[in-house]
């Protein structure tokens, strides 16, 4: 996927230099190991900041809003099913976008890399099915790439975009032999007490920074419920039944909407993984309605239409 | 230099001694990364960490904080009357904080502490505490504390610096309040060290190689600035979470909350970030930092520019490197900071932004 950068760059020249967007966004290469920065470009000369590789798992759709300009975007398989979403939601208007398609074999899971290194990381490269980690004293180490994505690209199924205008590569095979919940079955196996145990858990270390909430591309109402102050809904203070609240509250607004497109999880500083959250809702909408966020512009997501024949087995 | 030695027998005795007297806080492992808490009997700081993943402000600073409890029943005699929330304010040591941390209490008493207004529960918690830094002598690639007037060994808001010696320890006493506890804790292995404290402290200095240059900072105009044409640039990618505010040791900015469960009440203070919209938003709905570039800009002109332009003490950054390795989009202050320190008004953009 490093191979991309080239093409990225070729791309957002050629769209600037045909004034075909105004700008283009996409990633410049960040001051850390296994970071990249999101970045926007308004001059074709400009295209040679840009970068690609296994460490741009911030998803773009999210600069996308708010904007009045054409926009460029590169997208993975995710990324697309949420600019889907957004134009769903009257987000963003598919005629300003000129959507330039990332077929993905996964981000790379900083955190994971770091445990699993002992000693300062200098640097990360990454070829097709290795990360080679350069030690500040000197040693190197090498990972098998698959074993160190983040844990939505190991499982993801949809890793090629689902709507553009072009690629950057040859779509790219789908992975069809992964168990997507098999972390949300084992909570679905507790009993309340051990769920909400392990919830406390979960959830203990959180900050209130609201990092997972400003990368999801999906929460971008203008006054979150955790703000709102005429009524306010939500303690402010480090409670822990408020730290729950807005955690299991924000999942339940993500339903049917959510691409476990992981930025979420990738932005939290503290290590939390409240992608279980948002999947258990995932898999309900797939196993219920067969629905999958951002697939198609050719259909209402599940959780804004009624059939008679809908499953209503939770009603109680 | 005149240094206490302690070897592994008298740190845990001393600190089992100290237990008796103080409350003690040290760097524990949980879950993937180191955090201070409040250690339990028998329970030994873990020094094996490079830095914290959150910054021990909260020590004197608590993200939540109770400052009043009231009730609001009419039967009870002090019916709405605000009472002091009951508080521990008793002595307490935090064992092994690093020196950029020190450093950075100091420059958040700047501002809980002046002539004009004194914060009662930061200097409450502040006095009773007793701060033992451990310097660094592995310093990670995103330190730059050498460049914020601080160091890997830097003094500054501490009672006692520790440096590790093989499997033991070196103390350096430097106030009253470090005798005190040294005493208490029965350090008082006193001999000359020939220069190895020193010859460290150079060691570790020479370590950090992550630097910024502030020297132009203060004599940059604070409008043309303001008004730089870098801003949409620095904070694009910004996503105008906490994470930057929460981590950071020298950022002390809170909102003041009521919060009634039945007829009890209290009024609490919890950590803000500048980087929220609703930090600034007025009643009337209007938000005069309405944008996210107004925000990240604020951000980085309070730490580089407004700090340094009133207190004189350099910048409001201790160089910790928490920020660059935990912001979730990669925004590095060390690059803001050069950005800023290097610019020409000349490159200024006629209308303020």
């Amino acid at each position: 996927m490093i191979a991309y950068t080239d093409k990225v760059r070729q791309i957002a020249r050629r769209l600037l230099e045909e004034s075909r967007v105004e700008m283009v966004i996409g990633f410049r290469k960040g001051s850390q190991p296994m970071m990249n920065e999101p970045c926007f470009i308004r001059k074709a000369e400009d295209a040679d900041k840009l970068v690609w590789d296994g460490n741009c798992g911030i998803n773009l759709a999210n600069y996308l809003t708010g904007r009045n300009e054409k926009i460029a975007v590169f997208a993975k398989g995710c990324d697309s099913r949420n600019i889907v979403t957004h134009i769903i939601e009257n987000k963003v208007q598919r005629d300003k976008l000129v959507i330039v398609g990332v077929p993905c074999t996964g981000m790379i899971d900083k955190r994971l890399v770091a445990s699993r290194t002992e000693g300062e990381i200098e640097s990360v490269g990454e070829n097709a099915d290795k990360v080679v980690v350069k030690l500040s004293d000197g040693g190197s180490l090498e990972y098998d790439r698959r074993e160190v994505l983040q844990g939505n690209c190991a499982l993801c199924v949809h890793r090629n975009p689902v709507i553009y205008d072009e690629l950057v590569a040859d779509l790219v095979e789908e992975q069809t032999d992964v168990d997507r919940w098999a972390d949300v079955r084992e909570i679905e196996e507790m009993d309340t007490e051990q769920r909400r145990r392990f919830f406390e858990d979960l959830l203990a270390p959180c900050i209130r920074c609201y990092a997972c909430r400003n990368a999801c591309p999906l929460c971008y109402c203008p006054t979150c419920f955790v703000d709102e102050s005429k009524p306010q809904w939500l303690g402010k203070g480090q409670d822990q039944i408020d730290i729950q609240t807005f955690h299991f509250l924000r999942a339940f607004h993500c339903a049917g909407r959510c691409t476990d497109c992981g930025a979420c999880q990738r932005a939290c500083p503290v290590g939390i993984n409240m992608r279980l959250l948002t999947k258990k809702l995932e898999k309900d909408c797939f196993e219920m309605y067969r629905w999958e966020a951002g697939m198609t512009l050719d259909q209402r997501p599940a959780l804004d239409t009624y059939k008679p024949d809908d499953p209503q087995g939770f009603i109680k | 230099m005149k240094v206490i030695n302690i070897d592994q027998k008298k740190w845990t005795k001393g600190i089992e001694t100290l237990g008796g007297t103080y409350k003690l806080i040290g760097p524990v492992a949980e879950k993937d990364f180191h955090t201070f808490k409040t250690l339990g009997q028998g329970q030994l700081p873990d020094l094996s960490f490079t830095n914290t993943r959150l910054s021990p402000k909260d020590v004197v600073f608590p993200q939540s904080e109770d400052m009043f409890v009231y009730t609001l029943d009419p039967t009870e005699e002090d019916c709405n009357i605000l009472k002091e929330a009951p508080k521990d304010y008793s002595p307490r040591v935090i064992l092994g904080i690093r020196p950029c941390d020190a450093r950075a209490v100091q420059l958040v008493k700047l501002n809980f502490d002046t002539e004009q207004y004194k914060d009662p529960y930061w200097l409450r918690l502040f006095e009773a505490t007793t701060f033992v830094g451990l310097a660094c002598d592995e310093p990670c690639a995103t330190c730059f504390c050498t460049s914020t007037g601080c160091g890997p060994y830097g003094e500054e808001g501490l009672d006692i610096l520790l440096a590790k010696d093989g499997d033991g320890l070196r103390a350096k006493v430097l106030t009253s309040k470090g005798q005190e506890l040294a005493d208490a804790a029965g350090w008082t292995d006193t001999a000359d060290d020939g220069g190895a404290f020193d010859k460290a402290r150079q060691a570790a200095e020479a370590r950090i190689v992550s630097k910024v240059k502030t020297d132009r900072l203060g004599e940059l105009d604070t409008l043309a600035l303001h008004g730089a044409d870098f801003w949409e640039d620095v904070s694009f990618a910004c996503i105008n979470c906490g994470t930057c505010t929460y981590l950071c040791p020298t950022c002390w900015c809170f909102d003041i909350q009521d919060e009634v469960h039945g007829k009890k009440g209290k009024r609490m203070r919890n950590w803000d970030s500048c980087m929220f919209p609703i930090f600034t938003v007025h009643t009337t709905g209007h938000n005069p930092r309405g944008t996210k570039l107004q925000r990240v800009r604020q951000r980085f002109m309070h730490k580089l520019k407004y700090f340094l332009d009133k207190y004189d003490q350099g910048i409001m950054c201790v160089g910790c490197g928490r920020c660059v390795q935990q912001c979730p989009v990669n925004i590095d202050i060390r690059r803001v900071c050069d950005l800023m320190n290097s610019y020409s008004s000349e490159n200024a953009c006629a209308v303020q932004g």
